[in-house]
């Protein structure tokens, strides 16, 4: 059976629109509404969303006085402005405490053609360091659709991670989907891979490819990077004695480095993070360059067996 | 018509509020005399006349807000706060102190009464967009001012938030420019020149009224002037003079973050007008 292919995008865009029947729910975009689906939005709702020109720190700032307000604002760019280019924005409204949504799409260096400069590799790194802030990446488009749709109930100010690339789905209609709660996704007793967003299917297809060589591996997706589910990575930690963690960003302030934080403090575990070794990515086709960066089911195999041989 | 009245219980309220800046900043022995003096006779017009609230119902969906994008002239606004009775003020003692409600930059989940929290420049203007925008949102008819300084008008964001409130046609915000002229590292044209401010704003599509900011009629007629315009939102560009009313600091840049010593309150109290 061929497996249905989404971006997460697509998955906020879906997500949004049903998001819509709550009248306080309003949206705005800077310029990017057709590249972060939040145009979904605008087609449905047009009085409830703003475009706020290519401006992301007004953009965000704005948001902040519709969240004081009583409106639930999404604020929609690509990752890397969205919260690079807004981060003084965004941080006097985590000290505000307020409502506002951020919405990052095009995250990562799966972003492609693009380049270095579009290609957010620190973003999840610059939102989790703001203390009140939730980070969300959904591992797929269902995900995505759910991720969203809880963040209107949600209070507080969030950061949703989406990408743009098409990658399979792999959760179902009927999981649930709790902001704070990691999932296991496959069980295993000899590692546990630890990944996020586009990582989590290839830490699936790496996982059944290890399985063949008799090796039991765990797979989790932490959908919530903050606050992050601490009891199932301990469990994890406890059960296998071995972490790779995966993920599309540096592995300096991202998913690696909180899972290291949690386990060098609590249960120190041997581990290994992939993800991009601190440098800037480059233009190329999102697949050539998950190859070059070894973003890879591959090098999740690979990783997994040296990680063993350290146990 | 012009008010005598009025005006001068609005005087005397300055004065008060003039002497409780100069007060609290001296017992905390840090903070922004300078530009919180400046924006007093504007403020005081805003809390104790123009501005439609209450310190009783201070999340009244209805109520006129007042949002201090400079976040520096947070002595002023928790002098007008206090002679406005969201909180005792006595508490004003505790600016800046470990524990107050009353931070070095106002924090809106501190502090009842402060609508936005601010400090970080250039940020205030965007907010008061989003405020604006959600009153016409809710179809509601409440005013949304904001202050900003001329210092602050050198960050880019003020800019961004400029050409978003006249395309949105937020007749329902005024701000304020207090222009006095004065930053930390010295005049405003020599650290980097933000004139012709007036012909940039309309410019940028707002309707520009420019006043004498310590003169009372002429703040409360542009007030007045701003709730008439329509489809476009209004800036009043005050010119006022750093450090107004209290002599020894009056046009100085030194002033800016600096408290009065101790020994030296009583003198500058009593030289206050």
């Amino acid at each position: 059976m061929e497996i249905k292919k989404e971006a997460t995008r697509d998955g906020f865009g879906k997500g949004i629109v049903k998001a819509g029947s709550n009248k306080d729910v309003v949206v705005l975009d800077a310029d990017l509404a057709e590249s972060t689906r939040s145009i979904k939005f605008k087609e449905k709702y047009p009085k409830r969303f703003f475009d706020m020109g290519i401006a992301e720190m007004d953009m965000v700032g704005t948001a902040a006085g519709l969240a004081a307000s009583g409106k639930i604002p999404f604020a929609c760019s690509f990752a890397v402005f969205a919260t690079g280019r807004a981060y003084g924005a965004m941080r006097l409204a985590a000290i505000s405490e307020l409502n506002v949504k951020i919405v990052g799409s095009h995250a990562g260096i799966g972003t492609g053609e693009d380049g270095a400069t579009h290609q957010s590799i620190d973003d999840i790194s610059l939102a989790r360091t703001l203390p009140g802030m939730t980070v969300i990446q959904p591992c797929d488009s269902l995900e995505a659709e759910k991720a969203t749709l809880a963040l209107v109930k949600h209070k507080g100010i969030t950061y949703l991670r989406t990408t743009r690339s098409k990658i399979p789905i792999i959760t179902k209609e009927n999981d649930t989907f709790t902001i704070g709660k990691g999932t296991l996704m496959m069980d295993g007793k000899d590692i546990a891979i630890i990944a996020t967003g586009t990582l989590v299917h290839l830490a699936l297809e790496a996982a059944g490819e290890l399985k063949k060589q008799k090796i039991s591996a765990r797979v989790i997706n932490i959908h919530t990077i903050k606050p992050i589910d601490k009891e199932i990575i301990l469990k994890a930690a406890k059960e296998t004695g071995a972490i790779l963690t995966a993920e599309d960003h540096n592995i300096i302030g991202g998913l690696g480095s909180t899972v290291a934080e949690i386990l060098t403090e609590n249960y120190p575990t041997k581990m290994k993070r992939i993800g991009i070794n601190d440098e800037f990515g480059q233009s190329g086709k999102p697949d050539e360059l998950y190859q070059k960066y070894n973003l890879t089911k591959e090098n999740i195999i690979k990783n997994a067996k040296a990680l063993l041989r350290r146990k | 018509m012009v008010d005598n009245k009025l005006i001068n219980n609005l005087k005397d309220i300055a004065i008060k509020i003039r002497k409780n800046i100069l007060t609290a900043t001296t017992k905390a022995q840090s903070g922004h005399p300078g530009g919180s003096l400046s924006a007093t006779d504007i403020m005081v017009c805003l809390y104790f006349h123009k501005m439609k609230h209450t310190s009783k119902k201070p999340d009244d969906p209805n109520r006129d807000r007042f949002i201090l994008s400079k976040g520096h002239a947070a002595p002023a606004l928790y002098a007008c706060l206090a002679q406005s009775g969201y909180f005792p003020v006595k508490e004003l003692d505790t600016l800046r102190q470990l524990g107050s409600r009353l931070q070095g930059h106002p924090e809106r989940i501190k502090l009842p009464g402060v609508e936005a929290s601010t400090g970080p420049l250039g940020q205030g203007l965007s907010f008061a967009n989003g405020v604006a925008l959600a009153g016409k949102i809710d179809k509601k008819d409440y005013k949304v001012y904001c202050m900003i300084g001329d210092g602050e008008s050198q960050e880019g964001m003020i800019w961004e938030a400029a050409m978003t409130s006249p395309h949105y046609k937020l007749d329902n915000l005024c701000v304020i420019l207090d222009h006095n002229r004065l930053q930390i590292d010295g005049k405003v044209e020599d650290v980097k020149n933000i004139e012709p401010v007036k012909d940039k704003f309309k410019a940028f599509n707002f309707n520009v009224i420019e006043i004498d900011g310590h003169n009372y009629n002429e703040i409360l007629h542009a007030l007045d002037q701003a709730d008439k315009t329509k489809g476009k939102p209004t800036i009043i560009i005050a010119n006022t003079i750093k450090g107004k009313g209290v002599p020894m600091m009056e046009n100085k840049a030194e002033w800016h973050g600096k408290a009065c010593k101790p020994g030296e309150l009583d003198k500058c109290l009593e030289s206050v007008y």
